[in-house]
C-alpha cells in the first residue's frame, strides 16, 4: 500500500504523525494543495462523518453479539446481528458435515491453506512441490470421506461451507492446471486440426457464462452417460468447474508462450531436442514463471466463481450462508450472513491479490534488471 | 512426403487424423448415450416445444408483451430482451463508474486517491453472487414498506417494493425533438467533415466541435420550446400497498443493476488506471513542444494511445458484464437463463433449453470479438 515513491513530495507518510511540522506539510500537500482539492477534502471528511457514524453506531455499538434464539436481535433499534455467525458459524463453515467430526473438515482446509502458503515461497517452486500437493490432496480425501484410522465415513453429500469451497476451486485448479498446458500448446501447434480443436474448445467456454455448464453438468451430464452410470453431483461440478478453468488457465498459459522469443525456440531445435524436451526444459519453465501473476489472478477469479454452484443447489459456503438465513428465528438478517460471506471470500482473494501484486513486482524487477524503467508506472 | 513415421510431415498427418478421430469417436459416443437415455425416460427432443403454451407468469418485461398463454419462444424472446435491458445499462454505468474510480486512485488528493482504492480492492475481492445477494437483502429487507418509504429526491421512492421514479408523459412533441436531435447529430457531423477537409487543403481553423455541439443540443432545445416545453411529469403516488404511477425499479432488476454495476466498475477502473499510467510522461512534453494545446495534446496525442491500451479489456468486461448477467437466476430476475432454466424444468428438454442459452450467449461473444479484431488491426502500431 506504500505511496508512490515518485509522486510522494518531501515529508513521507511513513513519517507523519511523528512530528507535528512535517504532518502539516504532508497533509498541506496531500489534502490542501489547492481550493479544489481542499473543497473536496473537506466534503468526503463531512460524508464520511455523516456516513461512518451511523455504520459503525450499526456494526459496533448496538450491535448484539450473542444471542442464541435471536430474540434480542428483534428488538427494537438494536444494531448488527452477529448473534446470527456466532449461532451459525460451524453450519456456515462445514455444512451439514456431522458435528462430533467437524475437526476433519477443519483440518483439511488448514492443510489447504498450508499448500498455498508453501506454493507461494518461491524457494518450494521445486519438482517435489507436486510430490506435496499430492500427499496433501491425498490427506484432505482421507480426512473429508474417512472410513478409515477410525473415521467415520461421511458420504461427499455431506460436505459443504468453506471446507467445500476450499475443495472445489483447489482440486479445480490442480487439474485443470495440467490440462490447460496441453490446451494452450495445442492451441499453437502447427497442426491445423489440432490447434482448430483448440481454438473451438477454448473460444466455445470462454464464450458462454459458467452457469450454463453447470446446468450442463447438473442435467445434461446424466444424459451422456451409459446407462446405469451415475456420478454424483459434486463430482459433476466439478468437472464442468475444471473445464470451465482449463479454457481460461490455457489462454494465460498462451501469453506466457507467445511472450519467449523465438531465439529460444531456434536454439533449442539446434541443439537437437525434440518436441517436448525442448518445451519441457527449455520453453515451459520460461513461459510458466512469467504467467504467474496473471496464473494467481485467474485463480482468484475461479474461486470466485465457485459460489455459483449455489445455483445447482451444492452446499458451499455462500450456500450454507443463505440457507442459514432460512431458519426462522434469524430471517432479515440477509445483510449480516452476506457480510460474513464477503469477509470469508475477501481474506482467501484479497491475500491472492496482494501476494500476485508483489510477485509481479520482483519478477518484473528481476526482468528488467538494467533496463531503463524511467517513466513506466506501475500498471 | 516418406509413408513412414520417421518423416516429420506424415507423423503431423497421421497424429492429425488420430485426434480427430478420438474427439468424432468421443462425441458419437456420447451422442448414442444421449438418445438411449432420451428414449428410456421418453423425453421428446427438438425445438417444437417453443411453440406450446409456456403457462409461466414473468414478472418484468421489456418491450415485449406477455401472458402466460403466450408460447415458450415468446417467453425465450422477453428474457433477451430482460437480459439485454440489464447489461445494456450496467455497461454504461460501469464505465461511467470505473472511469471515475480508475482517475480517483491517480488523484494527488490522498483522502481520494486511497476511498478509490479501497473501492477497488473490497470490491473486486468478494464474488459478484455474494454481491447480489447483499444489495437483494438489502432492498428487499432493510428497506422499509411503501407506506414508509424513503424519499431521497423529489419524486423518488425507495422501498422493499423496489424504486419508483416519474416518468415523463410522452407527448407528440416529444417525438419532433428526437427528431430535431438526430438531425442536429447529422448536421455536427457533416460540419466536423467540412471543417477538417478545409483545414487540410488551406489550413483555416474551425471550432467544428462547439459549433457542432451547439447545434446538437440547440436544434433540440428550440424544437422543445417553440412546442411549448411540454414536461409533464408523472409521479409515482402511494395506491394501496404500492405505487402506482411512474415507472418502477423492481427490486431484482435494481439489486443486479447495482451488484453488476458495482462490481465491474471495480475491474474498469484498475484498467483504466493503467491506460492512463501506460502513457509515457515524455509523450505528454513531446506534444507540448511541438506547441500543441493542452486539449489537442490530450486528444490527438495522449488518448488514441491511452485507448489503445484500454478498449481490448474494457470490452472483454463489458462481455463479463453481459455474462456475469445470467446470475440473475439466483435472485429471481427473468433474464433469459432463468426463463430457460423454468422452460427446461418444465419440458424436461435440457439439451435444447442449455443449447438455446449457449448460442445466445455464443453470438454475443462472437460478435463482440469480432468487432474486438476490428478493432485492433484499425489501431495497431504499424511499425516499420
Amino acid at each position: 500500500m506504500g505511496s508512490d515513491p515518485f509522486i510522494a513530495g518531501p515529508g513521507q507518510a511513513r513519517t507523519k504523525g511523528s512530528d507535528p511540522k512535517v504532518a502539516l506539510a504532508w497533509a498541506r500537500e496531500h489534502l490542501f494543495s489547492s481550493w479544489g482539492n481542499t473543497a473536496v477534502t473537506l466534503m468526503i471528511v463531512y460524508l464520511l462523518w455523516k456516513l461512518m457514524l451511523p455504520f459503525l453506531d450499526w456494526a459496533l455499538v448496538k450491535a448484539v453479539w450473542w444471542s442464541p434464539d435471536g430474540k434480542a436481535c428483534r428488538v427494537e433499534d438494536s444494531g448488527a446481528c452477529w448473534a446470527l455467525i456466532a449461532d451459525k458459524h460451524r453450519f456456515m463453515l462445514f455444512g451439514t458435515y456431522p458435528f462430533d467430526a467437524q475437526w476433519r473438515p477443519a483440518l483439511a482446509s488448514l492443510i489447504f491453506v498450508a499448500l498455498y502458503v508453501v506454493s507461494a515461497i518461491r524457494a518450494c517452486w521445486r519438482p517435489w512441490l507436486a510430490l506435496v500437493w499430492l500427499g496433501g490432496l491425498a490427506a484432505i480425501g482421507v480426512l473429508m470421506w474417512g472410513g478409515v484410522f477410525g473415521m467415520v465415513y461421511v458420504e461427499n453429500e455431506r460436505w459443504g461451507g468453506l471446507a467445500l469451497t476450499l475443495l472445489l476451486a483447489t482440486f479445480g485448479i490442480a487439474i485443470a492446471f495440467p490440462l490447460s498446458i496441453l490446451l494452450a500448446l495445442a492451441r499453437r501447434s502447427t497442426m491445423p486440426v489440432i490447434r482448430w480443436l483448440a481454438i473451438g474448445y477454448i473460444e466455445l467456454i470462454r464464450g458462454v457464462p459458467l452457469i450454463s455448464l453447470l446446468f450442463m453438468a447438473s442435467v445434461m451430464l446424466p444424459l451422456f452417460l451409459p446407462e446405469g452410470v451415475t456420478i454424483d453431483k459434486l463430482l459433476r461440478a466439478q468437472i464442468a468447474m475444471i473445464l470451465f478453468a482449463a479454457a481460461y488457465l490455457a489462454e494465460v498459459v498462451r501469453g506466457g508462450l507467445q511472450a519467449i522469443p523465438r531465439g529460444q525456440y531456434e536454439a533449442a531445435q539446434a541443439l537437437g531436442l525434440s518436441y517436448w524436451k525442448m518445451m519441457g526444459f527449455i520453453i515451459l519453465p520460461q513461459a510458466l514463471r512469467i504467467s504467474i501473476p496473471p496464473l494467481v489472478n485467474t485463480f482468484i477469479g475461479f474461486f470466485k466463481d465457485t459460489s455459483l454452484v449455489l445455483i445447482i443447489g451444492l452446499f458451499d459456503l455462500l450456500t450454507t450462508v443463505k440457507v442459514s438465513l432460512t431458519e426462522p428465528k434469524w430471517t432479515g438478517f440477509g445483510v449480516e450472513a452476506y457480510i460474513f460471506a464477503s469477509a470469508v471470500y475477501f481474506i482467501f482473494c484479497f491475500a491472492m491479490s496482494r501476494y500476485s501484486q508483489a510477485l509481479e513486482a520482483s519478477l518484473g524487477a528481476a526482468q528488467s534488471r538494467g533496463t531503463n524503467g524511467a517513466g513506466k508506472g506501475v500498471a | 512426403m516418406h509413408y513412414s513415421l520417421r518423416d516429420a510431415r506424415f507423423r503431423a498427418l497421421v497424429f492429425q487424423v488420430v485426434a480427430l478421430g478420438a474427439v468424432l469417436a468421443a462425441l458419437a459416443y456420447l451422442v448414442s448415450n444421449t438418445v438411449t437415455n432420451l428414449e428410456a425416460r421418453k423425453i421428446a427432443s427438438g425445438f417444437g416445444f417453443l411453440a406450446r403454451e409456456a403457462g409461466f407468469a414473468i414478472g418484468e418485461t421489456t418491450f415485449i408483451v406477455y401472458s402466460a398463454a403466450d408460447s415458450y419462444l415468446r417467453a425465450l424472446a422477453v428474457g433477451l430482451a430482460n437480459t439485454f435491458r440489464v447489461a445494456l445499462v450496467g455497461v454504461v454505468l460501469a464505465t461511467v463508474v470505473g472511469t471515475l474510480v480508475g482517475l480517483a486512485r491517480l488523484s494527488s488528493n490522498w483522502l481520494v486517491s486511497r476511498l478509490a482504492t479501497l473501492y477497488v480492492e473490497v470490491l473486486r475481492n468478494v464474488p459478484l453472487l455474494v454481491q447480489l445477494f447483499f444489495w437483494y437483502a438489502i432492498i428487499s429487507e432493510n428497506l422499509p414498506g411503501p407506506r414508509a418509504a424513503l424519499n431521497p429526491l423529489p419524486g423518488v421512492f425507495l422501498s422493499n417494493r423496489g424504486i419508483a421514479v416519474p416518468t415523463l408523459v410522452i407527448e407528440s412533441a416529444h417525438a419532433w425533438v428526437l427528431g430535431a436531435f438526430g438531425l442536429g447529430l447529422l448536421l455536427a457531423w457533416r460540419l466536423a467533415v467540412w471543417a477538417r477537409r478545409r483545414q487540410a487543403r488551406t489550413g483555416q481553423q474551425f471550432h467544428a466541435f462547439w459549433a457542432g455541439l451547439a447545434i446538437a443540443l440547440g436544434l433540440p432545445l428550440a424544437v422543445f420550446l417553440g412546442a411549448g416545453a411540454p414536461s409533464a411529469l408523472e409521479v409515482p403516488a402511494l395506491a394501496g400497498f404500492n405505487f402506482a404511477g411512474g415507472a418502477t425499479l423492481t427490486p431484482e432488476f435494481a439489486a443486479l443493476l447495482a451488484g453488476l454495476t458495482i462490481y465491474t466498475a471495480s475491474f474498469i477502473a484498475e484498467i483504466v488506471r493503467a491506460g492512463v499510467l501506460a502513457v509515457q510522461r515524455g509523450q505528454f512534453e513531446a506534444a507540448y513542444a511541438l506547441g500543441l494545446h493542452r486539449n489537442l495534446a490530450m486528444r490527438l496525442v495522449v488518448l488514441p494511445q491511452a485507448l489503445r491500451v484500454i478498449v481490448p479489456p474494457l470490452t472483454s468486461q463489458y462481455l463479463n458484464l453481459t455474462k456475469n448477467s445470467s446470475l440473475a437466476v439466483a435472485i429471481g430476475y427473468p433474464d433469459i437463463v432463468s426463463i430457460a432454466n423454468t422452460a427446461i424444468n418444465q419440458t424436461g428438454q435440457a439439451i435444447e433449453g442449455i443449447a438455446i442459452i449457449m448460442t445466445v450467449y455464443l453470438t454475443i461473444s462472437l460478435s463482440i470479438s469480432a468487432f474486438m479484431n476490428w478493432y485492433n488491426k484499425r489501431i495497431a502500431l504499424v511499425e516499420r
